[in-house]
């Protein structure tokens, strides 16, 4: 009866959250719609190119499909019935669907995304934890240094220079892409090319995705380890001297497990906000990564849809990435609500 | 409760109105670190001031022979066109010092006055302000300013309004969390009973009393600034060339890779910059946040 109970607030927390997540996602096509309204541009030649001069009748299908022949509040209705169903137009560079783009960019995005946040999260709560523990001391000092410095050097240019030593320089990976030439992507699975690989057995497969991976999503992480460096240790601090903490101590437990089993999952709350934090700048940072390896992900969709003002693919990768984002700060914020039974009855 | 209430900044800082008292004073020279950054930054900002005294060429002359490697005569080599790295590094500073300065009181002028307002009249217009804060924070910010810059055309202006437009809601917020922590001291409900227009209490009352934490936040934001417009920069979106700007050099570095002083001391240029914002902001958050604090032992 009492488990019960304790469970109602979750489950109300949770639906809250997903009513807030709602309203979030329409604002977000309404900003996309403003977008379509304010950029420069003529739909009807760019995707249909010569047959608008020769085919009215396409023409006035394409405006009527696209509810372009309506007044602009039954446009965005039209805009959103339209993404309801899976339709968000048609890229004007890429002339497949934006759709269709998405699901062959996104993974390799991811790949390389969730590669970045693993590595930054073991390193970055590592260090994190390391500097707490030995505070005020020269580990501390050097890794104050570190962390300022991991968040202070350009992405862009760190790729760059990361590519001219390992690449140019050493030869010790690749210089850019997701394999090599020649070889071909392992069978669909997720589209992660290292996990496909190992999940086909094409051990070589694997090694040239892997080699591929490396560098960029190290770039990609440093940032971050910066970041969670420096919050993790403020997190650990911020209990290590709670007085159930000493109590550990003084009931001669090991130091490690104090710090891993008691003050950790005491730090964790503020943590995993950063960690969400952190999942942006992943994202503003794979713009200009996957610019510089030629990694055919969403950061360089976004990039080239953006120069070109290429309107249903701008539309459609900032919807996609906006709903991605908000997902990820809804399920930090669901985490947040498991891990802190105080948030869900505030 | 009032006081003490924490608000979240820019990077997590704590910025709570008393702790903020008690800083202004003399406990920031007492951190090394703050001394560099503020020595480092001080030295940007000379160079900026000083740059045609300072640089040995003239950033934009085609003088010299094309890529030469660094030497005596050239300390950062030659560019492609032939220009004086050196020269074009020093002259980067008048760009991407002033930008990052225009570009964060933009966006602390925006948010300091939405965030005062959602935070005095509460209710609907802290509604409104609050959720277009969500809104502008669902775009990761470098899409939607690459978004905004492409659409307005790219130029340095544009790159500077599309990050004000994306930066802005994060001033809103701290503003409104000290304005709420603000409007319920003693001295707001006395100006309140003794008549005090909303108006002249928000500004005479409690605005003197938000300044002081957001001027600290949008100082160490500066750093984050910097980093954005080269960014942009570095895409194509901001500075276009022959401008001697930091992000735009290391982009043009790219087409010539193998020479690496091309990007490599632009680069190191606004490392160094975003790095003395960084260290003033980590030594002043560590004298907000006293449970961190480091090097004096606690």
């Amino acid at each position: 009866m009492r488990r019960f109970a304790s469970h109602r607030p979750l489950v109300r927390f949770v639906v809250r959250r997903l009513a807030a997540l709602v309203a979030l996602s329409i604002g977000i096509t309404f900003i996309a719609f403003a977008l379509t309204q304010v950029v420069p541009g003529d739909p009807i030649r760019a995707n249909l190119g010569q047959i608008a001069q020769t085919q009215p009748d396409v023409v006035a299908a394409f405006r009527h499909h696209y509810g372009l022949d309506r007044p602009l509040p039954v446009q965005y209705l039209r805009y959103l019935w339209n993404l309801l169903h899976g339709d968000l137009g048609q890229s004007e560079q890429t002339h497949d669907s934006v759709l269709h783009d998405l699901g062959q960019f996104a993974p390799a995005t991811a790949e390389l995304a969730i590669t970045a946040m693993v590595i930054a999260i073991v390193v970055g709560v590592g260090l994190g934890i390391l500097a707490a523990v030995r505070r005020n001391r020269p580990t501390d000092h050097a890794l104050r240094l570190v962390s300022l410095g991991g968040i202070s050097v350009p992405t862009f240019w760190l790729a760059l220079l990361a590519l001219y030593v390992f690449f140019f320089r050493l030869g010790w990976v690749p210089g850019g892409g997701r394999l090599d030439p020649g070889v071909l992507a392992p069978p669909h699975v997720t589209g992660l090319y290292t996990f496909d690989a190992l999940v086909a057995g094409q051990w070589s497969t694997f090694w040239d995705a892997f080699r591929h991976l490396i560098l960029p999503s190290l770039v990609l992480a440093l940032f971050n380890v910066g970041l969670l460096t420096r919050y993790t240790r403020s997190a650990v601090l911020e209990v290590i001297d709670e007085e159930y903490v000493q109590g550990a101590r003084a009931k001669g437990l090991p130091e490690h497990v104090v710090v891993l089993r008691h003050v950790l999952r005491a730090a964790m709350t503020s943590l995993i906000t950063v960690i969400g934090l952190a999942f942006a700048n992943v994202m503003t940072g794979s713009v200009l990564v996957e610019n510089i390896f030629a990694w055919p992900g969403i950061g360089q969709y976004a990039y080239q849809s953006a120069t070109a003002l290429d309107l249903p693919a701008i539309m459609g990768v900032s919807l996609f990435v906006a709903i991605v984002y908000i997902l990820v700060n809804f399920v930090v914020d669901l985490l947040y609500g498991v891990i802190d039974p105080r948030i869900r009855i505030a | 409760m009032s006081e003490l209430t924490p608000t979240q900044g820019a990077f997590g800082t704590r910025v709570s109105l008393r702790r903020w008292r008690a800083v202004s004073g003399s406990a920031v020279w007492r951190q090394p670190l703050a001394v560099v950054g503020v020595s480092i930054a001080l030295a940007w900002l000379l160079i900026a001031i000083f740059a045609p005294l300072v640089a040995p060429h003239d950033p934009l002359a085609q003088d010299f022979l094309p890529l030469q490697h660094p030497s005596h005569a050239h300390l950062f080599g030659t560019d492609e066109l032939g220009r004086d790295v050196l020269s074009r590094v020093l002259y980067g500073a008048r760009l991407s010092l002033p930008l990052a300065l225009l570009l964060v009181s933009l966006s602390l002028g925006l948010g300091l006055v939405l965030g005062l307002l959602a935070g005095y009249f509460r209710g609907v217009v802290d509604g409104v302000i609050m959720r277009l804060t969500d809104l502008v924070f669902a775009f990761p910010a470098i899409i939607l300013a690459m978004v905004v810059t492409a659409s307005l055309g790219p130029s340095i202006r544009n790159a500077v309004l599309a990050l004000v437009f994306v930066s802005w809601p994060t001033y809103a917020r701290v503003v409104r969390g000290l304005v709420l922590s603000t409007a319920d001291s003693e001295y707001v409900q006395a100006s309140r009973l003794i008549g005090a227009s909303a108006r002249s209490a928000l500004f005479r009352v409690v605005l003197p009393n938000v300044i002081g934490p957001v001027i600290v936040l949008a100082t160490l934001d500066l750093g984050n600034a910097i980093l954005l417009l080269a960014g942009l920069s570095f895409l194509g979106l901001g500075a276009q060339p022959p401008a001697p700007e930091w992000g735009q050099m290391v982009s043009q570095g790219t087409e010539n890779f193998q020479y690496w002083w091309l990007s490599t001391f632009p680069g190191l240029a606004i490392f160094t910059a975003v790095l003395a914002f960084n260290f003033l902001g980590d030594s002043l958050r560590d004298i907000f946040d006293p449970r961190t604090m480091s090097g004096r032992g606690s």
